[in-house]
């Protein structure tokens, strides 16, 4: 026994599974983070830029001679001057058949697409000095035709935004499986209806920043950047810019939230390299919240058609959807704006036994800001809409909404599992899930205390919600279409004379935990405590290339890169221990940073004392004997496209049915994620991500009037949740674990989102039933309950 | 989102502040908490060439009482009207409004004064004043006047207040035995501008309301008086018939106008659901229960 | 035209600090870049979020709807003077045991409201908690985890008295 290898998993003092908490954590703590804005350079100047006051308009001139000579004034560069420095973009990919999207310039060369938009930079010694500039600046505009509601856009009399393009649609999409018009035909029920989806934004607290210091002497440019993105965006700097990319140097330190916001390619930020080309100065742009409204992606923004046909005995036959959703005047680069619509239509229905499903997708253009991928991308709609569904079948059929789950769900002996759009399901736990959560809620009893409440007048409703969640992108995701986006990520692992580790990744830290939980992986499979190794993400130049922080894939991906690493470094330093002890490297094993003797468990040397002799007394050791204490391992991820998660939430509110308002009593979530390297920050992330599911069913959603003017562009009139309104999420866990990677980690960072604004949603529609009234546009505001309650 | 340049000037007596606004007309604007103003500076949407700082002004401060009278210096803040003893046991009214204003970090430096005159008719100060009959002492060169709350208001962010006029204080008449006040507030969050909001009082011992008066706030473009519907109400035990008259009533009293988020419709339905509540909420407490 | 310098002297910390600062710069951009006390965040410049929560004069104040020569002759304390005065010693460590942060951008906000809370209620209820900071945003952790850390710190604190 004794001579079997652990695996990490049960390895002495492994630390999977353990809450350990976090080391980076303390200087945040303190004060101590090191974010973007934080930073100031010598000789820096600050950018400040014009935004366009129309939806769509052209520049018809652009007097800037009085803001020239405005105080602190070092440069103006308008659309034009910065296209000399830097390429235009365009936001398709390959693998969207049929997208199209035109070229878009840091800054508009003729026209301004969305109000927001910025044309014109001002770089000064103070940002203050920059806006001053900024209010000297006269545009003269031609007004242009605004298309603000999307489900215009397709109609033949609707203007083009870009002519040259033919229509206003970028992408769209037909899914069919199975006999679906057969089985709409021979259906005993059908239930119709159609939701709305406003559109958001991420509101990270910190706003999108950036330092772009470029160093003409050496050709070299340095981003100082809040980007979860890091290589990504060294790519898309050097091809764009001109820059040979071993001299483009991205560095992520503290990173104030990103969600997904912060790795898209904004002008904004672009513009500051090029102005930072053209004065030989490092150029800072940190956002204001003005301008993080108005240029951050949004996203969202979803009108969804759906049916569903169902037997009497609540059996789902068949589903069919529409979705439009509207993505602003450009499809973002380097992703695209098509993945969101691409997720909602082969998501839908994903939790389901039934096999006949058609989607149907557009994706138009818009006057609006640009809209893109964001935290759980796509499966709040395709869950809100299936979840949904489900329960106005439920409700329609008298059937309690957790009985219709029971008898529809995939099985959780059914896997592998196909699903009508072709995802592959390894194995999911939905009955588990679904048990658990019923039992950490003790739906029984609710329901018994809310049809007693109810006599009283008091109208609490339940809602249920099973999500599936994309995790751990396969190698296939982006480079296929032609992005250069990376699908494996790298770790780098070297051993310090001391003794200690020190450990770089290619994984990004947003604050999830990314470091600790490397950390975490490494201290067990190296057999050293957690303390021993320190970690370093987020530059280009000190850490392995790979793909960085997107789609639920640190742990699954990055995470088996650092057990690789580790187990590498670990068998070249019992191999160092070995030629010390004149004995086989396989006799010996690591534990708490001791070399032990794998048999009697006896110490024999320390890691410390390997460090020392390997660095300063290799004389010691045989000839041609080469320690190898540095190693590095990338790793690709395996076995299907995706590791699917699933899970279950529910909510527990009560409403007030004369105000409108209602009150979020209660959230539990269910979720499983394989193998958790630490428990508490799956939580955590559950958490988090819960509740921005509640702000985009509670109060969530970008304004616009019809001539596409963004109606609430500060933190007063824009809702996000706050801590008085948020109920305690109690997070029970199941775990399946993956049996592609040795960890069997799956994803966790978006599960909370995916299901969170669902469960509302049903809990909300369970407390109007009586009043025979449901919503189905979010978020649900006080104005729209009273408008269903028919009371307004 | 950086203020423009301006002119700063800490005044210390009255007298500076007119010499100041005399000499900078329009130009000039005080600041008291700054938690309106600074906002609107940095929003670039106010860019006054001079801040007058009345912070440093000592007849501005503190909470005094006579026998029949409280007087309110404007430069009292949210919390300290929120924790004062004389506050409550005279105007309680305006202690339980407190609760409402923003939260504890903006309420440590919001004042009173600063309410009053920036006049949003979301906020709850001004309607409490109105309902309490507040007298407000604006002090210009030229002496001393006194303008009642029902006067004072004018419309969206808009007063009675001239030129070179400063608000020194308000006073009230002190809480008679037999009284009651209450406030109802719809607020999507805690602390934000109020979705719609009531503020109440009436005398209430014998378990019937009279002189009642009702202040709607975040309704109109400043706060309105429900006189109609106070005077169905008028003498009534709240009952369900006097109730739903005054409901009816309600909508001569009320003009309601939409915001982003709410319709001017759906203002009035609210409006109609918060009179029921707050009758219920001063009779509640006249029968010795509290909420 | 350079903008007019305003002398400023106060206490910052516990030292007496003498500047020259124009009037239109607000206390936080003061606090980060002339003092380099970065600690202090700026999230929104207009009230809302509180990451730029600071202590005035004993009391929360937003740094972002300050101008830094109103502190003239005052007291102000940021995340950097309370760590290390060890007046949030015990939220930190609370804090930090339960993860009631993720990218920690509002944390300096937070630490400083719910200290000042502790210092007026010993010992708040879970929804005193949540009423006192709701002034406070944060887009990572959900508040859960924060609250759950401010009752334990208070606890820990009433066990210690
Ligand atoms: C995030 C946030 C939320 C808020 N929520 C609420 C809320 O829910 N309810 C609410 O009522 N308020 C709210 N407020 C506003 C807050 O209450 C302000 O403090 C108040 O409206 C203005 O008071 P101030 O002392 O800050 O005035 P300032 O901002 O200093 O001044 C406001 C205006 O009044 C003038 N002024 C001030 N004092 C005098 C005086 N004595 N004489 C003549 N003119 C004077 C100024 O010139 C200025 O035009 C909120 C503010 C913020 C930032
Ligand atoms: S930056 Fe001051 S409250 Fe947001
Ligand atoms: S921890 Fe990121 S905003 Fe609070």
């Amino acid at each position: 026994m004794a001579n079997q290898p652990f695996s990490v998993l049960d390895r002495p003092n492994s630390y999977i599974g353990k809450s350990v908490p976090r080391p980076n954590a303390r200087r945040l703590l303190e004060g101590r983070g090191r974010f973007a804005d934080d930073l100031n350079l010598p000789r820096m100047l600050h950018t400040a830029f014009l935004r366009s006051p129309f939806a769509h308009a052209r520049i018809i001139k652009i007097d800037a001679e009085k803001a020239k000579a405005a105080p602190g004034v070092i440069l103006i560069a308008d659309g034009k001057d910065v296209a000399t420095h830097c390429k235009p973009w365009e936001g398709t990919l390959a693998h969207f058949p049929g997208m199209k999207s035109p070229l878009q310039f840091p800054l508009p060369l003729e026209r301004a697409c969305w109000q927001g938009e910025p044309v014109l930079a001002i770089a000064a010694e103070s940002r203050a000095q920059a806006e001053d500039a900024i209010d000297l600046v006269e545009i003269e505009w031609e007004e242009l035709p605004v298309l603000a509601d999307s489900e215009t856009a397709l109609d033949p009399d609707t203007p083009l935004i870009h002519p040259e393009l033919g229509d206003n649609q970028t992408f769209n999409l037909m899914l069919e499986n199975g006999t679906v018009d057969q089985t709409f035909a021979d259906a005993e029920r059908i239930i119709e209806k159609t939701f709305h989806f406003g559109r958001h934004t991420a509101v990270t607290v910190e706003p999108r920043s950036l330092i772009a210091d470029f160093d003409d002497s050496e050709g070299r440019l340095t981003v100082y950047y809040s980007s979860q993105s890091p290589y990504q965006m060294q790519d898309v700097f050097s091809r764009h810019l001109n820059i040979t990319e071993d001299k483009v140097h991205v560095i992520c330190e503290d990173i104030g939230g990103s969600f997904g916001m912060k790795l898209h390619v904004y002008g904004e930020d672009l513009t500051t390299c090029a102005l930072s080309i053209m004065t030989g100065r490092p150029v800072k742009f940190t956002a204001d919240r003005f301008e993080s409204f108005v240029s951050d992606i949004h996203h969202r923004d979803h009108r969804v058609h759906a049916k569903m046909a169902v037997s009497n005995q609540g059996k789902i036959q068949a589903m069919e959807i529409d979705d439009l959703t509207g993505i602003g005047p450009y499809s973002v680069y380097p992703r695209t704006s098509a993945v969101e619509g691409n997720q909602v239509v082969r998501l839908t229905g994903g939790s389901y036994q039934f096999t006949d499903y058609r989607a149907k997708l557009n994706v138009v253009f818009q006057n609006k800001n640009v809209m893109c991928q964001y935290r759980a991308v796509g499966h709040p709609i395709a869950c809100s809409v299936t979840e949904g569904m489900v329960d106005f079948a439920a409700a329609e059929l008298g059937i309690d909404p957790v009985e219709m789950r029971r008898r529809n769900l995939i099985k959780d002996d059914q896997y592998p599992y196909t699903s009508p759009t072709g995802l592959i399901f390894e194995k999911l736990s939905h009955h588990q899930s679904l048990e658990k959560v019923l039992e950490m809620m003790d739906y029984d009893a609710l329901r018994a205390e809310q049809a007693k409440l109810r006599e009283q007048g008091i109208h609490r409703g339940i809602g249920l919600a099973t999500f599936i969640e994309i995790t751990n992108p396969g190698p296939a995701f982006y480079g296929l279409g032609g992005a250069r986006i990376s699908a494996q990520d790298g770790c780098m692992m070297k051993l310090e004379p001391s003794g200690k580790i020190f450990c770089s990744v290619s994984v990004t830290e947003q604050g999830q935990g990314t470091e600790t939980v490397m950390a975490q992986i490494a201290a067990s499979e190296l057999g050293m405590p957690l303390d021993d190794v320190r970690m370093l993400t987020g530059d280009t130049e000190k850490t392995p290339y790979g793909g960085a922080t997107w789609g639920s894939r640190g742990v699954g991906i990055g995470g088996e890169a650092v057990l690789r690493a580790a187990r590498a470094l670990r068998n070249n330093l019992l191999e160092v221990a070995g030629a010390v002890l004149q004995c086989s490297a396989d006799q010996l094993d690591i534990q708490n940073s001791q070399v032990i003797d794998k048999n009697t468990g006896t110490e024999r040397l320390s890691v410390a004392e390997i460090g020392r002799i390997a660095y300063f007394r290799s004389d010691t050791l045989p000839q041609d004997f080469h320690p190898q204490l540095t190693v590095a391992r990338h790793y690709v991820p395996q076995g299907p496209p995706f590791a699917f998660t699933n899970g279950i939430q529910a909510s527990y509110l009560e409403l007030d049915q004369e105000t409108g308002f209602f009150k979020l009593l209660k959230h539990w979530a269910v979720e499983d994620c394989g193998t958790q390297i630490n428990p508490r920050l799956v939580e955590e992330q559950i958490r988090g991500g819960v509740v921005q599911g509640l702000g985009a069913a509670l109060y969530e959603e970008c304004l616009y009037d019809e001539q596409g003017q963004f109606l609430n562009p500060t933190l007063a009139d824009y809702l996000v949740p706050m801590a008085a309104e948020i109920p305690d999420i109690q997070v029970g866990h199941v775990v399946t674990p993956t049996a592609y990677s040795e960890l069997g980690a799956k994803g966790a960072g978006e599960a909370g989102t995916a299901g969170a604004a669902a469960a509302v949603m049903n809990a909300l529609n369970d407390a109007l039933r009586p009043f025979k009234t449901e919503l189905t546009r979010m978020p649900f505001t006080p104005e729209r309950i009273l408008r269903a309650l028919g009371k307004v | 989102m950086k203020a423009p340049i301006f002119d700063y000037i800490k005044a210390n007596s009255l007298s500076e502040v007119f010499d100041l606004m005399e000499k900078w007309g329009e130009d000039a604007r005080i600041i008291a908490g700054g938690q309106s103003l600074v906002p609107a500076m940095n929003f670039r949407l106010t860019t006054p060439s001079l801040l007058i700082d009345i912070n440093g002004i000592e007849e501005l401060k503190g909470i005094t009482h006579s026998q029949s009278t409280l007087n309110i210096g404007a430069l009292t803040r949210h919390y300290e009207l929120g924790t004062s003893e004389e506050v409550t046991k005279h105007a309680p009214l305006l202690s339980k409004a407190v609760p409402h204003i923003a939260h504890e970090a903006i309420r440590s430096r919001g004042t009173f004064g600063g309410s009053l005159v920036h006049a949003d008719p979301s906020a709850e100060i001004p309607a409490c004043a109105m309902v309490l009959d507040g007298r407000f002492q604006l002090q210009s060169r030229q002496g001393c006047r006194s303008v009642s709350a029902r006067d004072f208001f004018k419309g969206l962010f808009e007063t009675a207040m001239e030129p070179g006029e400063i608000l020194v204080s308000a006073d009230f008449d002190v809480n008679e035995d037999g009284y009651q006040s209450a406030l109802c507030e719809l607020e999507r969050r805690q602390g934000d501008y109020a979705t719609i909001g009531v503020a109440a009082r009436a005398k209430t011992d014998s378990g019937n309301l009279f002189d009642l008066r009702l202040v709607y706030f975040a309704l109109e473009d400043k706060p309105i008086l429900a006189n109609h519907a106070a005077a169905i109400l008028e003498g009534s035990r709240g009952d369900e018939a006097a109730i739903a008259a005054a409901k009816t009533e309600l909508t001569k009293d009320l003009n309601p106008i939409g915001d982003l988020h709410t319709s001017a419709n759906t203002k009035l339905h609210l409006a109609k659901v918060l009179l029921e509540r707050v009758v219920k909420n001063l009779l509640k407490h006249a029968k010795g229960t509290d909420d | 035209m350079t903008e007019k310098l305003y002398p400023l002297t106060f206490t910052l910390n516990g030292s007496t600090i003498t500047r020259h600062v124009t009037s239109r710069l607000s206390l936080a951009d003061f606090l980060r870049t002339e003092m380099n006390l970065t600690g202090t965040h700026v999230g929104c410049e207009h009230g809302v979020c509180g990451a730029c929560t600071i202590r005035v004069e004993g009391r929360l104040s937003r740094s972002c709807l300050m101008f830094a020569i109103q502190v003239e002759g005052m007291t102000v304390e940021t995340v950097e003077g309370l760590n290390a005065s060890g007046e949030l010693h015990s939220l930190q460590e609370a804090f930090h045991e339960l993860n009631a942060l993720q990218c920690g951008f509002c944390t300096p906000g937070i630490l400083i409201t719910a200290a000042q809370l502790l210092q007026e209620t010993p010992l708040p209820s879970r929804k005193q908690i949540r009423d006192y900071l709701s002034g406070n945003y944060c887009r990572c952790t959900g508040y859960h985890a924060i609250v759950d850390a401010v009752e334990q710190a208070s606890q820990k604190q009433a066990e210690r008295r």
